[in-house]
């Protein structure tokens, strides 16, 4: 029977929106406060959720301390307590949380065995979040 | 259509083990979980159901009718009890919470009259939880 398991993480990082394609002026009249060169930081929340068969044997569809050791090495220890912008996952690319999303959803697509990678969701703050599927429609 | 999702909540012990696997598999693949003395966790249950709005009534579903479907068939069984022991598809299956999803929607299909079953979610903890949509 094929479940979907969702893992909640949190990271803190900071960032600024700006577009090397526009001019400075575009720039802050489409980024506005986030173009702020100094920069500014969010506490990000990131959803996991894994989708397969739930075996048999164990009831899970994979073992979470796989899920948790994979996101903590390459994507909490990655971006936590970071600058996004001088990271080289965002070099030409600006890091708004759209971005961000496909892009934690790509290391998992690519390297997470354990389980087909369903969906990554992050909420930026409270009020705005983001979701991406490999470009597939998301289930609410 | 419309979706309507209901809420229940239910506090619950477990443990996981596996007899067919040995002491060591056991504590290497479950770990902590596999304490026989159990733990538990403070669950909360969403109810998603589908279905077109009655044009009489202005529902989905009757609100009282779910609400009593669901505290009968699911919470009076699995509140406050230690599921390996008083839940009977837990005295084989291990009592994960993909197979809680599994269970209360199995619990639930076949007694839901009005409205139909559209997702099964389990929260085992705020960080953690499990979706089911009756896929094979």
């Amino acid at each position: 029977m094929k479940a979907y398991l969702t893992r909640r993480y949190w990271f803190s990082a900071s960032h600024r929106l700006h577009s090397e394609q526009m001019s400075d002026t575009e720039n802050k009249l489409v980024y506005g406060k986030c173009n702020n060169p100094h920069g500014h930081g969010h506490n990000y929340a990131v959803e996991v959720t894994v989708a397969g068969h739930v075996d048999s044997r164990t009831g899970m569809i994979c073992n979470l301390v796989d899920l948790d050791d994979f996101v903590e090495r390459n994507i909490l220890q990655r971006f936590g307590h970071e600058n996004l912008n001088t990271l080289p996952e965002f070099k030409g690319v600006v890091p708004t949380t759209e971005n961000l999303c496909v892009k934690i959803y790509e290391i998992l697509q690519q390297d997470f065995q354990h389980a087909d990678v369903e969906k990554v969701r992050i909420e930026e703050t409270m009020l705005n979040s983001f979701a991406y599927a490999g470009g597939r429609e998301t289930r609410e | 259509m419309v979706f309507l999702t209901r809420k229940a909540e239910f506090s619950a012990s477990h443990y996981y083990h596996n007899p067919e696997f040995t002491p060591e598999e056991n504590q290497r693949i479950f770990g902590k979980c596999n304490n026989p003395n159990g733990h538990g966790h403070n669950y909360t249950l969403e109810v998603t159901v589908k279905g077109q709005v009655d044009p009489r009534s202005g529902f989905v579903v009757d609100l009282k009718e779910l609400k009593e479907t669901m505290n009968r068939e699911v919470i009076d069984a699995l509140d406050h009890r230690f599921l390996n022991k008083e839940v009977p598809e837990f005295a084989e299956a291990i009592p994960t919470t993909e197979n809680l999803a599994i269970s209360i929607w199995e619990r639930l299909k076949p007694k839901l009259k009005l409205a139909e079953l559209h997702r099964i979610r389990v929260y085992e903890t705020p960080d953690l939880f499990v979706d089911y949509y009756g896929e094979a």
